[in-house]
This record gives C-alpha cells, structure tokens and sequence, in this order.
C-alpha cells in the first residue's frame, strides 16, 4: 500500500521536479502511514540520491519510449498501492491521464498542495485560468495526482533508498522521429526566473537589454501574446492562456499592460515585478512590486543593480 | 477523411468567476460561454484538413442543452454535424468514457481535441481518451500532417519539441501552432443561416461514474496592493530581503 512516484530524468539526470515529486509521495505517505516507492529510468545517473526525498524503494526500468508506453509500465505496479505521484511537467501532463484511464480515473491535475485528507484523497487544485481554486476528492480507483512543478517545494526527508531492478512491459504506438531541445537556455517551463517583455518594448530589435537581464538572473525569457502573434518572438515564449503556463519564483514583465489571457499563464509565479510605463496599466494589480517607468531607461539599469548584486553574493 | 472534433462550452476568458451559494458550482448567471480556445484551433485544423483532403467534420460535446448554441457556433464555421452527448460533464474520466463510447462504435480517422478546457484546466480528457481507445496521442500539438492513413504531428515538450509518427486513427491535444491565430474564422451570416439546417443529433449517456468530486470552489484572496518602487536598487533590496526571490 505504498504511494508510487514516477520519477522523470532528463538526459540521465533528474530534474528539480522530481525531487519535488518525491518530497510531495513523502508527505503524502506519511499522512497515510505508508512508504514512498519510486520509479524511474534504468538509464538515470543515480537512483540512489532519491532516497534523501523519502524514497523507501526505488525501482529502475527500460522505459518505454512514449508517454502512454510509460504509463502501462506503471499500470503493472500500482496495483493495490494508495496513490500515485507524477509531477506535472510536459511528459507528466501526458502520462498522468493515460494512466488514470488505466486506473479508474481519480485524478487530481494542476494540484497546488499535498493531501490535506487521505479518506477520501483531498487536494487543491487550479480552475477557471486561476481564477477558482478547487477542493477535489478523489473517490474511485486509484487516487492520483499530478501536481504544478514548484507549487509544494523540495524537502529533505531520508527513506530506506532500497534500489531494485523491474521488470515492467509497454507498448509504444507513436515512433519518436525527432527530439529537439534548445541548449543553453533555460527551459521557460521549469524556469525560477522569467524575464517576459511586450510590446512596450516596441519592436524585436530591443530584447537584447531583455536577454542580458534574464542571462545576469539566470532566468528563461518570455514574451506577451501580440509579441509572438507579431512575429518578433517565438511562438515557444509566449506565455498566458493558449501559450506556457509558468510558475517560477520570480516573474518579472516588461512593457505588458497584463491583459486577462497573460495573467492567467502567470498568476502561479510566487513574486511578480512589474515595470510599465503606465500607472494604470492592470498588471500592476496582479503584481507584488512595480516601477512605473520607461523600459528603456528601468531595464538597463535593473541589470547593472543585478549584475552588482550577484557578484557581491 | 472522417474527422471528429472534440468542442467544450466554457465561460468566455474574460468572464467574472462566482459560485454557487454552497461554493460547489460555477454560478453561471450572466457568464458569456464560448468554444474553448483550445478546441478552435483544433476545429480550424480539421477545416484545413477537409479542404486539403476532403470529407466530414463532425464536432461532439458532452454536456446539457444549453451547450447548443456552441455546438451551432462550430457548425456556422464550418463543422458538417455536430453530436451532443446529454450529460452533465461531471469529471474528466466520464466526459472521456462518453466520448470513447460514441468513438468506438464509429469509424473516425482523427479525433482532434483542445489540449485542456480553460473552465476547469485538467488536460486530462484526450490523453484519458486515447487510453481507452488504445489509440496513438499528441498533446500541445503544434503541427500536423496527414498522409494517407499515417500521421506526423508535432508536440510542444519543456524548452523543446518532439515529433512523432504513426498510424491513424489518433488522438490530438491541440493548441496555438496547430494553426495561427490569424486563421481562426468568425461565423459569417451565410454558415449562420446554413448551420441551422445542418444535423445536430442527441445522444442519451451511458456513464455515470464519477471518480472525482468537486468539493468545494472558493476564489483566489485578493492580492494585497503593489509596492511601488522608486529605484532599481530598491527594487533589488525587496527581493532580496523581503520576498526573498533572488
């Protein structure tokens, strides 16, 4: 009766968000009185540094190639345990419900808390583009949930670290015919820190001041809706409803008057930094700290003052 | 091809949220609804599609009779027919069983969904679907071509993408990419006067097993109000120190 964990690598390597799926499987276990299995890649560098989340045993597999592969391998092991764990990530995302049709369907996606109740499975999730948050309970099949990565957090907390080898079968019904990631940059879905610009900025050839900013922060860079729709940033930036929903720790918009559609990509983010020209732009409502100022003059200064601050850490 | 396109009936983006006085439904007085916009990029896709390869677009919905006017709307813009399943859409497990049901006793070549619905946000119901179906998926689908009976389609993975092939039928969780905003079609009067006479059948529904509740829906607390900040180092020291977020 142990809470399973899917945990996912990259490359051989884990990424923040699985050790904050396993952290969320130790809280959840120990509200239930039950241990953490995890379950990853054969092909994961070390499966062992698992177990310092709270993985009591940890299984290695040949995963299947594609999402659906994968969550038949996990049908074959949580049968007969109390819950399931996947981080919501993009391949989270798609295995979480193909294994909760396998399952019984009690999923919980976009959760935002550990189990505050385990009889029956009670969690907090998003709703209505953030604007309704939802107590759900899951109450048929296997309890599941799929949580927004960075909304609970990494704890270190020891659990046995048993590390076995499983056997587990699935089948592949898409062939992977091309993979691209772009390298070095930091990926804008698991970013802790977005630099997002609009059209404040007043035309492509001015990200450069906005680059500089999110390479002194280490952040991934974003970008409004008219902006992509416009064509002066990809597609791939765009950050709201219909685009990347983010959730970093600090989010900082540029030039964004903060139109519905791009609040509801952002309202995750833990600190929002607004700067605008615009008093009165609705953005500032939604944010922590703002500058009412000119872009052009704020943004090259903000990145001397964290240039400055960096390097003094 | 016989294309099927998944509509859900939403409160529009910018509606004002409530609920219900026991805080376990949404409080639709007054809330515009509208066709998710995920699913109109998936329904401009399927228009694209039969102009390129001829056939029949029908578009389905689980949900009530007020969910008609949106299924009219798909029609007005170009879907051939359109299926309500009679049901309220309790879960995503149910709502996907419903559509598994209709699917399975119909020979679809491509079943094109919204990635998520922007009610209740759970991008659960195509992958679910395609799991009962034991069919191929792509979710955050940005691209697709179709040959014969084979398919490549495109989906977004974090900082990436990835392409897959396979055979159809196949299951697609669409979003923005799949067409450009610039391609979505408004009704005109013409598809407004011709979807009135175009079939729209009514199913009864065979599921009602939920394994969800809605417990209970309160609002986001109000953000406390901005700190304006002077200058850049100000603004550096607060983060710092006070929000603690560099």
């Amino acid at each position: 009766m142990s809470i399973i964990v899917f945990v996912e690598d990259w490359n051989n390597q884990f990424k923040k968000a699985s050790f904050e799926a396993v952290s969320y499987a130790k809280s959840w276990a120990e509200l239930a009185g039950t241990t953490v299995t995890a379950v990853t890649s054969s092909g994961a560098a070390d499966p062992a540094a698992l177990a310092a989340f709270g993985a009591d045993r940890i299984l290695t597999t040949t995963l299947a190639a594609t999402p659906f592969g994968m969550a038949q391998q996990l049908a074959t092991i949580t049968n007969g345990s109390a819950g399931m764990v996947i981080a919501g990530t993009s391949l989270g995302r798609s295995i979480a419900p193909a294994l909760a049709a396998l399952s019984g369907g009690a999923l919980s996606t976009n959760t935002t808390d550990t189990p505050s109740s385990v009889s029956p499975v009670t969690v907090e999730r998003g709703a209505f583009s953030s604007k309704g948050i939802e107590t759900i309970e899951l109450i048929g099949g296997l309890p599941m949930v799929s949580f927004v990565p960075n909304s609970v957090g990494i704890q270190e907390r020891a659990g046995e670290g048993l590390v076995e080898n499983l056997d587990a079968t699935g089948t592949d019904l898409l062939r992977i015919t091309e993979q691209s990631i772009a390298s070095g940059k930091v990926a804008l879905p698991e970013a802790e820190v977005v630099v997002s610009a609009g059209r404040g900025l007043k035309g492509p050839e001015h990200w450069g001041m906005i680059e500089e900013l999110a390479s002194v922060l280490g952040a991934a860079t974003a970008c409004s809706k008219p902006v992509s729709d416009i064509g002066w940033r990809p597609h791939s930036e765009h950050v709201g409803q219909t685009g990347i929903q983010v959730n970093p720790n600090l989010y900082i918009a540029i030039g964004i008057s903060g139109a519905i559609q791009h609040l509801a990509g952002v309202s995750a983010s833990k600190t929002i930094v607004v700067v605008n020209t615009d008093a009165e732009a609705p953005f500032f409502k939604a944010a922590d700290y703002g500058i009412v100022g000119d872009a052009f003059e704020v943004v090259p200064q903000l990145v001397n003052a964290m240039r400055a601050f960096k390097a003094g850490q | 091809m016989n294309l099927l396109v998944c509509i859900s009936h939403v409160p529009d983006t910018t509606a004002k949220i409530n609920f219900d006085a026991a805080g376990t439904a949404l409080d639709a007085t007054g809330v515009q609804f509208v066709i998710n916009p995920y699913d109109e990029f998936s329904l401009t896709k399927a228009l694209h599609l039969k102009e390129a390869h001829g056939g029949t677009i029908t578009v389905l919905n689980v949900g009530g009779p007020e969910t008609e006017p949106t299924l009219r709307k798909a029609l007005a813009i170009g879907a051939d027919q359109a299926i309500r399943i009679n049901a309220t859409p309790t879960d995503a497990i149910t709502v996907a069983k419903e559509l598994k049901n209709h699917i399975a006793a119909n020979a679809y070549d491509l079943i094109l969904c919204g990635q998520e619905s922007i009610d209740y946000n759970g991008q659960q119901v195509p992958a679910m679907l395609a799991a009962l179906l034991s069919l191929p998926f792509v979710n955050a689908c940005v691209d697709l071509a179709i040959d014969g009976s084979a398919a490549t389609a495109t989906g977004e993975i974090d900082g990436g993408h990835s392409t897959y092939a396979g055979a159809l039928p196949m299951v697609i969780g669409g979003k923005k990419g799949l067409v450009e905003e610039k391609d979505l079609r408004i009704p005109n009067m013409r598809g407004i006067m011709t979807a009135r006479s175009k079939p729209l059948q009514v199913l009864e529904a065979t599921e009602n097993d939920a394994a969800t509740r809605a417990a209970k829906f309160v609002k986001p607390a109000a953000k406390s109000a901005v700190k304006l900040v002077d200058s850049v180092d100000e603004l550096v020291h607060l983060l710092h120190n006070e929000a603690k977020a560099i």
